[in-house]
């Protein structure tokens, strides 16, 4: 993994009072991003807007595509073709991407997405909050695969996520999801952005060997296979189907067991590398509250609260969703009472956390189903009635 | 024999062919090996710089052309040929961009993408294999398959009217526009060749027979037999209006060059205008092929 | 810790106010500043409003609950918005477009003609501008200086004096009447 400062042609070094939005266009012309492929969907749409603003003085593409799929699409064609790349989406736009999510996992195209979320299902609260992609982020595309999404709780992490997320990207070969939501996204808050030199960013795995020994996916010492780009006099072939390391289509189940493996041992077993979460109290507590986003903000208030009122309470913010803290859980879960799991939507990480308590310890849902962020009162509820 | 002289026997076009996946998966009879060797024949006599070509397919049998062509080769989703190819070219001006793919995957479930790339004048070349099916799945009613003719999910015969798709092509904006039979292979290949060398969003459409399927159904024959009745019901007409190829049920097809015309790219519209509004501001991308 | 409600109708100028605010608070006065707003066809109707949160630490939760700032620069957004103003809230309005009710519990009404002192300095369009150095003066949240220095960016280059005018005009607006205040309850 070799390690560049950010061009400080992308770079809008400086304190600003940007929404998330925003930030996140800034996080990605920081990061390199010089290609953008997107349409328009509330309440992602700024970002859009301010990269087509942003691009041509730094030197890139934006174009707006006819739909999500052409997006996604040309998103993948453009990391083929050397650009770091990203688009923004919400839901619908989300649903739209998922078939060449699968795409981009297979031919480990890495490539960023961020998903402003809104109210769902269907068209439900195009203008309004929600927290109710979790999972699809996860699992939506079919077939066996893993992931990263991280989760920024303000317009400064949508900035500085994003950058997580390229460099994570480019490291593991894999789309990255920025999962934020309408809150975050629409919120405007103070956002500093450091000197160029002060960003560190993850080079592509490019690869210098000679050329006539180039495997596409050859899995290199780190199971990262190296990469090239078309117009370089490799004449490599990449496909959807399941291939091996020539990157050759090979229909059978030893090759299948191979490919598929790979795609979800690259992330598993690096999981620790990975997750980044935020600690706070733990030692002592009894009762954990574990949230992501802007839920956690609004739970710190509630866990206020609960403290004034005596209650052992620690918290667990998910900066990155997926791969999940697994281990962390089931080792805390010998030890607390119950978890607590505010989410803006009906019960969806909850679902990994009861997971990985294995019915040591239980998980209580605090739902919101979209339109709004909790009351920090039917949080500290929650928490009271945990105690008990 | 000797290794020299083995490869001195080699047809030329094997140098451009992934020779360790041959045999193909195309039936005997399938005109689309036919198309790719034309298409081989115009990459080599245009003696363009192979490093700089590379061929984007989606899904189906002809979809799988990308799997056997030794150039940077993409075998992506079924539709998605033609943003991935955009999104290829735009991140990297000077590569050559070649979508092969079927009517099932340009015209059916890629048609949006179609249009919007010709709306553009993206810089890419579509080369779409045109069989009246989808042949891969076993032969189903597709948006080409002429109005009477049968197909599986049309066991009564289709009763949809089909897309002329120089038609489309032409109204959507794109700057060159051909359609030929597989068997006018030095006609295919002069076309390939010709749209090689333009700039712009260029388009040829290749009938073929599918013996397994369409022809079979339709008791149309098979073999070579086949791919001769198609090129003899064939009439050239540069030039023609495009308002006048609809493709009747065994009727006449009407082939040729229909289109070529020069129009400013994505990529130029985009410098040129924006460097207007932006003066010194603007960075012009791709310009020296950066 | 204060929350603060910007209202009035489209076209006023209303976010604007906000992200001004904000921004002045967040980047020159050095305090946390959340700004918030309603979006989509809902929030294109006539009553349009721009929330911001302040504070010393961190804004945990963004949304405003029970406000003690509004400004209303129009009658359907005053309605709107008056009844969830803290009981001992500050309710700032241009009086020639809004008519107060009487005054609610310790709810302390100040009004300024933010629209006619507009046109006089040229444009109705920096309406905005004279009511946030009305603001300013009034609440004492945001510093005139950070207000000013916000400004760039954030309005047309070419209109920043004349916003700078019409903020000033506010400003001092808001001066007079607070000193008179000041001398009717030395009086009593």
């Amino acid at each position: 993994m070799k390690k560049v400062k950010a061009d400080p042609k992308g770079v809008l070094t400086g304190s600003h009072y940007l929404d998330g939005d925003y930030a996140l266009a800034e996080g990605a012309l920081a990061a390199g991003c010089r290609f953008f492929a997107g349409y328009p969907i509330t309440p992602s749409t700024e970002t859009a807007e301010r990269f087509s603003e942003r691009i041509p003085s730094v030197g890139g593409v934006f174009i707006q595509m006819e739909d999500e799929l052409a997006s996604i699409s040309a998103l993948i064609g453009a990391v083929w073709g050397g650009k770091k790349v990203m688009t923004v989406t919400s839901g619908p736009g989300f649903s739209l991407m998922m078939e060449n999510i699968g795409l981009a996992c297979m031919m480990e195209t890495p490539l960023v997405i961020a998903n402003v979320q809104r109210g769902g299902p269907s068209t439900g609260l195009p203008t309004l909050t929600g927290q109710q992609d979790m999972m699809q982020a996860r699992w939506g595309s079919h077939g066996d695969y893993e992931i990263i999404a991280l989760s920024p709780d303000s317009p400064q992490e949508c900035f500085d996520l994003t950058i997580e997320a390229f460099n994570l990207s480019e490291t593991f070969r894999v789309p990255t999801f920025v999962m934020t939501d309408e809150c975050v996204g629409h919120m405007h808050e103070k956002v500093v952005i450091p000197p160029a030199d002060k960003i560190e960013l993850v080079e592509r795995k490019w690869y210098k060997g000679p050329k006539d020994k180039y495997l596409p996916y050859k899995l290199d010492k780190d199971q990262i296979p190296f990469m090239i780009k078309a117009g370089d006099d490799y004449r490599f072939h990449t496909t959807g189907l399941t291939h091996d390391e020539r990157g050759y289509p090979v229909i059978n189940a030893e090759c299948q067991d191979v490919c598929v493996r790979h795609l979800v041992d690259k992330i598993t077993t690096n999981a620790d590398k990975i997750i980044r979460t935020e600690e706070e109290e733990i030692d002592t507590a009894e009762i954990i509250v574990i949230s992501y986003g802007i839920t956690s903000r609004v739970t710190t208030k509630a866990v206020q609260q609960a403290r004034k009122a005596g209650i052992k309470v620690g918290t667990i913010r998910l900066i990155t969703v997926w791969p999940f803290p697994e281990k962390r859980i089931k080792e805390l879960a010998k030890k607390v009472k119950a978890f607590v799991v505010p989410e803006i939507n009906y019960g969806q990480i909850v679902l990994e956390v009861e997971r990985c308590a294995g019915g040591q310890a239980p998980a209580i849902l605090v739902p919101h189903c979209g339109g709004g962020v909790h009351d920090p009162d039917d949080i500290f509820s929650a928490i009271k009635e945990a105690a008990k | 024999m000797k290794e020299e002289d083995h490869i001195e026997e080699k047809n030329p076009i094997e140098t451009l062919l992934r020779m360790d996946r041959i045999p193909h998966i195309w039936c005997p009879g399938c005109g689309i090996g036919i198309v790719v060797t034309s298409f081989a024949e115009a990459l080599r006599k245009s003696e363009i710089d192979l490093d700089k070509v590379a061929v984007v397919s989606g899904i189906g049998c002809t979809g799988r052309v990308a799997g056997y062509i030794k150039l940077d080769s993409f075998h992506t989703t079924h539709g998605r040929a033609v943003p991935f190819a955009t999104g290829l070219k735009l991140a990297n001006p000077e590569l050559k961009v070649i979508v092969f793919s079927g009517d099932g995957d340009i015209a059916g479930i890629g048609g949006n993408h179609f249009i919007h790339a010709a709306r553009r004048n993206m810089d890419i070349m579509v080369i779409c294999v045109n069989n009246f099916n989808y042949a891969m799945t076993g032969g189903q009613v597709a948006a080409t398959t002429p109005t009477g003719a049968n197909a599986s999910t049309a066991p009564y015969g289709n009763f949809e009217y089909p897309f002329s798709l120089p038609y489309l092509a032409e109204a959507s904006g794109a700057t060159y526009v051909a359609r030929w039979t597989a068997l006018h292979l030095r006609r295919v290949t002069k076309s390939i060749q010709e749209a090689l060398t333009k700039r712009g969003f260029s388009f040829i459409e290749v009938i073929t027979p599918c013996v397994t399927l369409y022809a079979r159904r339709n008791r149309l024959g098979d073999g070579l037999n086949l791919l001769k009745y198609y090129y003899e019901k064939s009439e050239i007409q540069h030039g023609a209006d495009t308002r006048t190829l609809d493709i009747s049920y065994q009727g006449k097809l009407i082939v040729g060059k229909f289109v070529d015309k020069e129009k400013p790219t994505f990529l130029d519209c985009m410098n040129e205008h924006l460097a207007k509004k932006l003066g010194d501001k603007y960075q012009p991308y791709g310009v020296n092929n950066g | 810790m204060a929350e603060i409600r910007f209202s009035g109708f489209g076209g006023q100028g209303i976010i604007r106010c906000g992200l001004i605010s904000g921004k002045a608070l967040a980047l020159y006065d050095n305090k946390h500043a959340t700004m918030t707003q309603s979006f989509g066809p809902e929030a294109r109707g006539s009553a349009c409003s721009s929330q911001l949160v302040v504070s010393e630490d961190r804004v945990l939760y963004p949304y405003i609950s029970i406000p003690e700032i509004l400004i209303s620069m129009s009658q359907e957004a005053y309605d709107k918005y008056e009844p969830e103003l803290r009981d001992d809230g500050i309710l700032i309005i241009d009086k020639d477009l809004v008519k107060a009710k009487p005054p609610r519990g310790k709810i302390k009404t100040y009004a300024i003609p933010s629209t006619r002192f507009a046109e006089e300095l040229g444009n109705r369009i920096i309406a905005n501008l004279v009511m946030l150095g009305f603001f300013s003066a009034i609440t004492k949240i945001a510093s005139p200086e950070a207000m000013k220095k916000a400004l760039p960016g954030l309005v047309p280059g070419r209109f920043l004096e004349l916003n700078i005018k019409a903020f000033d005009k506010g400003y001092e607006y808001g001066k007079e009447i607070l000193k008179k205040e000041k001398k009717t309850k030395s009086k009593k």
